[in-house]
């Protein structure tokens, strides 16, 4: 398959169950909910070291938010329950109650209750007030600059991790440029997060590693500085390789995120330096769901 | 919808214990075994049909016609389904109620909506004494739901009250908030004297600045952003406190009551 001059492969892209949340932070402006949140999704690119993987999914209206102040929406996605929770707490509790004039509400009604502001509630050493209003808890938590306001829980489901595409390009800035165009349409959708630094991976990796003690390395056979010392899929034309990773809610979230994407890219074509697309596939080590870049553009 | 109505003969003369018609037993059974069921009134035992004219299909729902402040325990641990009133009803409206919606086109009793646990009330005129208090001897008052009194309600109001929301369009007479466990009492007129008097914790919201009572501390003026839930969650009623004039979120605060945990709070919009 050929977009505007971009080779499309016959691969797909290789995804696996997560577990997800979604919370929604207000503030007094929109400035400082999207400081705390910022915060909260710091260093949560992949859940190969940093517990989670976590993103702003977008930011909302005063009219879109349960106190009708500024917010931003922001999605957790994790391995299991128990690490989801931990990650949620610790993240709320350090980023978002210590961010000024912040509040915290749950962004999914449905599904397996988490804690949000059921523990962060103690911080507030026997002052905290309990609030139910329309069959939902809220913590009134007294804090130095005001108060902070905390849902006790936020919903829980499963979802699907790991949704990705690679851009092959001619040069870094070429790649970089087709990235960009790309996360400035997918950051639109909605139910996805990508949670990598500007939705962006500059050093994929692979299952796997020479080394005992590590689970993932570099992604060799896609490292253009190697195509003379390995078994590359890389051609003498492509310079440089980056990807984009995909977190959804469902499958047919990253589906219709991909397709978006690659269409950005394609739209860019060969006259941009962009020559191929293809996707992180590990012969089905990683995980269960396949998305097929021909099926997805066709 | 079905609905059963239950239009009243003539005032009784003894006061009327209406605890076993409520919706959700009513709807299993036929007209005639509900004209068959016998009603307290006074020492005597008088059925449905001395008492009422009923008719319609039972079904979810419920009218009580030409009511008078004669017939007690309307709504009496109803579970579900809707009881309007037309008229006045007596003491323990709601008592025990766990879910449902019961509306009263006048006034209530004393002890309305006492030990409730769940579901909506409104009533429309003014209340009696211990809304949504707990009975003698009890501990706890009100557990949950809402109820909203568009006229003004008597003394104690929200005594031990434990949880839910009771929103008085008009005053309060004293002791509003009375040994208040938890829960919000929001007051849109006067409130009378020994506001929130041995409060544990709860809140009481009010439009207007009370005698607050010594044992309460000033804790300053506050922006406070759980207020803007709780108009949102009012803004679908039919009342006042939907009225977008009526939101506010900046409060003077003050804590109390001193004498007791001190975990309470009076809001007084500024």
């Amino acid at each position: 398959m050929i977009i505007n001059g971009v080779t499309i492969d016959e691969t797909f892209a290789e995804a696996f169950p997560m577990k997800a949340t979604r919370v929604i932070i207000t503030a007094q402006n929109s400035k400082w909910a999207l400081i705390s949140a910022q915060a909260m999704t710091g260093f949560a690119t992949s859940v190969i070291a940093c517990g989670c993987e976590a993103g702003i999914e977008r930011e909302l209206t005063p009219f879109e938010t349960p106190d009708g102040r500024p917010g931003v929406s922001v999605m957790i996605f994790a391995m299991g329950k128990k690490g989801l929770a931990k990650q949620l707490e610790t993240r709320t509790g350090q980023c978002v109650l210590t961010s000024p004039t912040s509040a915290v509400y749950a962004g999914l009604d449905e599904g397996v209750q988490i804690p949000l502001g059921k523990n962060l509630r103690y911080f507030g050493d026997g002052f905290q007030i309990s609030k139910q209003i329309n069959g939902r808890r809220y913590w009134r938590i007294p804090v130095m600059d005001g108060e902070f306001l905390a849902q006790e829980t936020t919903g829980m489901k499963e979802a699907v991790g790991g949704g990705n595409f690679l851009i092959l390009a001619e040069s870094q800035p070429q790649a970089l440029a087709a990235c960009d165009a790309a996360i400035e349409v997918m950051r639109k959708v909605s139910n996805v997060i990508l949670p990598f630094p500007g939705g962006v991976v500059g050093s994929g990796s692979k299952v796997g590693s020479k080394y005992g003690a590590l689970g993932a390395s570099t992604n060799d056979a896609f490292c253009p500085t190697l195509k003379g010392k390995t078994t590359t899929e890389l051609g003498p034309e492509i310079e440089s390789v980056m990807e984009i990773v995909i977190d959804g809610l469902s499958e047919d979230d990253i589906v219709h995120a991909m397709r978006i994407g690659i269409e950005a890219v394609c739209k860019l074509g060969t006259g941009n330096g962009v020559r191929r697309i293809t996707a992180g596939n590990y012969g089905g080590k990683l995980g269960p769901f396949h998305f097929h870049l021909r099926e997805i553009m066709s | 919808m079905s609905t059963l109505t239950f239009t009243l003969k003539n005032t009784p003369k003894q006061r009327v214990d209406m605890s076993p018609m409520i919706v959700d037993r009513l709807s299993t059974m036929s007209i005639a075994e509900i004209k068959a069921i016998t009603l307290q009134s006074g020492k005597y035992q008088r059925s449905v049909d001395e008492l009422f004219d009923v008719y319609g299909d039972p079904g979810e729902s419920m009218i009580i016609r030409s009511s008078c402040d004669k017939l007690d325990y309307v709504g009496h641990g109803q579970k579900s389904g809707f009881i309007s009133v037309e008229g006045n009803v007596g003491a323990y409206l709601g008592m025990n109620m766990s879910g449902g919606v019961i509306t009263v086109i006048g006034s209530a009793g004393i002890f309305a909506a006492c030990e409730m646990k769940g579901g909506n009330i409104e009533i429309k005129g003014n209340v009696g004494d211990f809304l949504g208090g707990a009975v003698p001897g009890n501990k706890q008052g009100m557990k949950g739901g809402t109820v909203l009194v568009k006229g003004n309600v008597g003394e104690r109001a929200g005594d031990h009250m434990r949880r839910g929301m009771i929103l008085i369009e008009g005053n309060a007479a004293d002791y509003c908030g009375s040994r208040m466990i938890a829960g919000t009492i929001a007051v849109m007129g006067e409130a009378g004297r020994y506001l929130g008097y041995g409060m544990s914790r709860g809140t009481l919201l009010l439009w207007k600045m009370p005698a607050i009572p010594p044992t309460f501390n000033d804790c300053g003026a506050h922006t406070l952003t759980f207020l803007s839930l709780f108009f949102a969650s009012m803004r679908e009623s039919d009342s006042k406190f939907s009225d977008p004039v009526a939101v506010f979120n900046r409060v003077q605060r003050f804590g109390g009551d001193m004498s007791n945990t001190g975990r309470g709070e009076i809001l007084v919009k500024i």
